[in-house]
């Protein structure tokens, strides 16, 4: 059914801090190489090696520039995938009940047996974390790697999301936000955890952490603390080059 | 929005043949045996023509059934629900009316409630979406609701409340246009809030996800073909009311001329309902630096 759960026992999410991730695009490959070859349908790539290559991700980086007026231009990759809303607007617009919130954890699923197919959900998500594959014609999104997270086949440290396990620069953290004492609770309370949105009232259960302050070292104009232990030695050249240098002068 | 052939068709036409089976049920016109049947082929043909032209766009057609199981939450689940019921109600009706020469007027309105219930259905599966804020605001259902009865009461021939309804959609519609060019801005979303960068300065993208497209930029970023919105909001607003309403309202309406009127207020509907898909905006797009 596709009414939300009041409440979820766990809510499960990622934190994704976007002072830490360098955009090397790991995670986009892991989960795209875990979610293909395991749980529903596979990630489908059309003409991809084409001039025209579309595929299926449940995750894509984007990569901003941001400017103030004062201060040098700043880099941030951000890294995007479900953020497994509570009050998940792609759940109740589902006309056959292929999309649900587990009431469990919290995770926000497409029974891919019952989708139509009918895109309405990804129109619903305002976040674009929602893609309809184009040869199996099924709404795909991020599991949370639910068949990763709980699967007792897999080595212990292997029981988290694909992207979070992969991610070399550790951007990426996996918990229980319902539980204040977690680390992701934690993280996201130490550094003001951001929810994409929030106009939207979807309630997202995923966190970013804003990029800390740059240190700005670079007041009253000087090029580097270091400048003055780097002052030229000579200000006039001697001896030959001094020659050199009046005869080029006087030409 | 990408305007997609099918959602147009099926708007457009479930639209107008709802619109006129609400008027069919409240016996206006008047009609009974060939007639009848006439008026409730074309009613049925529209509606029904518009609600598969809907299913050529799912992924997995097959399953189309499990559609009608979600009318708590879904809108599109109910209106398929409602749809259903109009047609099974209407048909009983029509067959009584047309073949035993009877007719069940209690009937006839549930008919005609249904029929309108359905297009409002319709409406708010696009006006439910916070997502597209050019859609999120009551005039559509006002819209669409104005759409059918007015287009219904032309195909029924009313031609009174035709020239009345067709004059209030006109000037509804201009008016949500209007609306609509600032419903982004007063929804308050831009690149910075919706990355929560905005403390740190201006943003755009410089880089995008992949090089080329993907399905979210195909189906919720569609830029092209907006240059042109000015010119055919104007053909748009001519086509479906203003020429109508000085035709039905200066000369003897005949069955060559009703028939003018007709095919002109369909070329306004199909390009207002055109220009409702392409010129929404879906905030994902933000994150694409793009409208
Ligand atoms: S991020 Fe989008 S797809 Fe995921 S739960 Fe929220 S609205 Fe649904
Ligand atoms: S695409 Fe599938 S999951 Fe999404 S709303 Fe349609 S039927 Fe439900
Ligand atoms: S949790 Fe799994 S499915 Fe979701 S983005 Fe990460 S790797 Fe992909």
């Amino acid at each position: 059914m596709t009414d939300l759960p009041t409440s979820t026992t766990k809510k499960l999410g990622l934190v994704i801090d976007l002072d830490i991730c360098v955009g090397c695009h790991a995670c986009v490959i892991n989960c795209k190489e875990w979610n293909t070859s395991n749980y529903g349908a596979p990630l489908s790539d059309i003409d991809a090696y084409g001039s025209n290559p579309v595929g299926t991700f449940l995750n894509r980086i984007h990569t901003y520039e941001v400017k103030s007026d004062d201060k040098l231009a700043q880099t941030v990759h951000f890294p995007k995938s479900c953020l497994h809303c509570e009050d998940a607007p792609c759940v109740t617009v589902c006309p056959t009940g292929a999309s649900y919130k587990r009431s469990e954890d919290g995770i926000v699923l497409v029974n891919e047996s019952d989708c139509i197919g009918c895109g309405l959900c990804a129109w619903a998500c305002p976040y674009g974390a929602r893609e309809l594959d184009a040869a199996e014609g099924v709404m795909k999104k991020c599991t949370l790697c639910v068949d990763r997270i709980y699967n007792e086949n897999l080595p212990e440290i292997d029981r988290e999301p694909a992207c979070v396990r992969t991610c070399p620069a550790n951007a990426r953290h996996f918990g229980d936000f319902a539980d204040p004492e977690s680390d992701v609770s934690r993280m996201s309370a130490a550094r003001g955890g951001m929810q994409l949105m929030p106009q939207q009232d979807t309630k997202p259960v995923n966190r970013y952490l804003p990029p800390r302050p740059k240190a700005d070292i670079q007041t009253d104009g000087d090029i580097d603390i270091l400048a003055p232990f780097l002052e030229p030695v000579a200000e006039t050249p001697k001896g030959l080059l001094g020659w050199l240098d009046k005869a080029l002068e006087a030409l | 929005m990408h305007p997609a052939a099918s959602v147009i068709i099926f708007t457009s036409l479930s639209g107008l043949g709802f619109g006129l089976m609400f008027f069919l049920g409240l016996g206006k016109p008047d009609v009974s045996g060939g007639s009848a049947f006439v008026f409730f082929c074309i009613a049925y043909a529209l509606a029904v023509g518009g609600l598969l032209a809907s299913t050529f766009h799912l992924g997995n057609p097959q399953r189309a059934m499990k559609a009608f199981s979600q009318w708590r939450t879904s809108w599109l689940s109910r209106e398929g629900v409602v749809a259903v019921a109009a047609l099974l109600a209407m048909g009983v009706y029509a067959a009584l009316l047309i073949f035993v020469g009877i007719r069940v007027a209690p009937l006839g309105w549930l008919g005609s409630a249904l029929s309108i219930t359905a297009v409002y259905c319709t409406s708010m599966i696009y006006g439910q979406l916070k997502t597209v804020p050019r859609w999120n605001m009551t005039t559509t259902p006002i819209l669409f609701l104005l759409y059918a009865l007015s287009g219904g009461a032309l195909l029924a021939a009313q031609l009174p409340f035709a020239l009345l309804l067709l004059a209030i959609l006109t000037l509804v519609q201009i008016l949500s246009w209007m609306l609509g060019d600032l419903s982004f801005a007063l929804a308050g979303h831009n690149i910075e809030t919706a990355t929560g960068l905005g403390h740190l300065g201006k943003v755009r993208l410089l880089e995008s996800p992949h090089s080329g497209e993907n399905y979210l930029t195909r189906e919720m970023v569609h830029v092209i073909g907006r240059k042109h919105s000015f010119k055919l909001r104007v053909i748009a607003a001519l086509c479906l009311g203003v020429i109508p309403v000085v035709l039905l309202g200066l000369f003897q309406i005949n069955h060559l001329s009703a028939l003018l009127i007709i095919a002109l207020h369909v070329i306004g509907l199909f390009t207002s309902r055109w220009l409702f898909f392409a010129e929404a905006e879906h905030v994902v797009g933000l994150y694409y630096d793009k409208r």
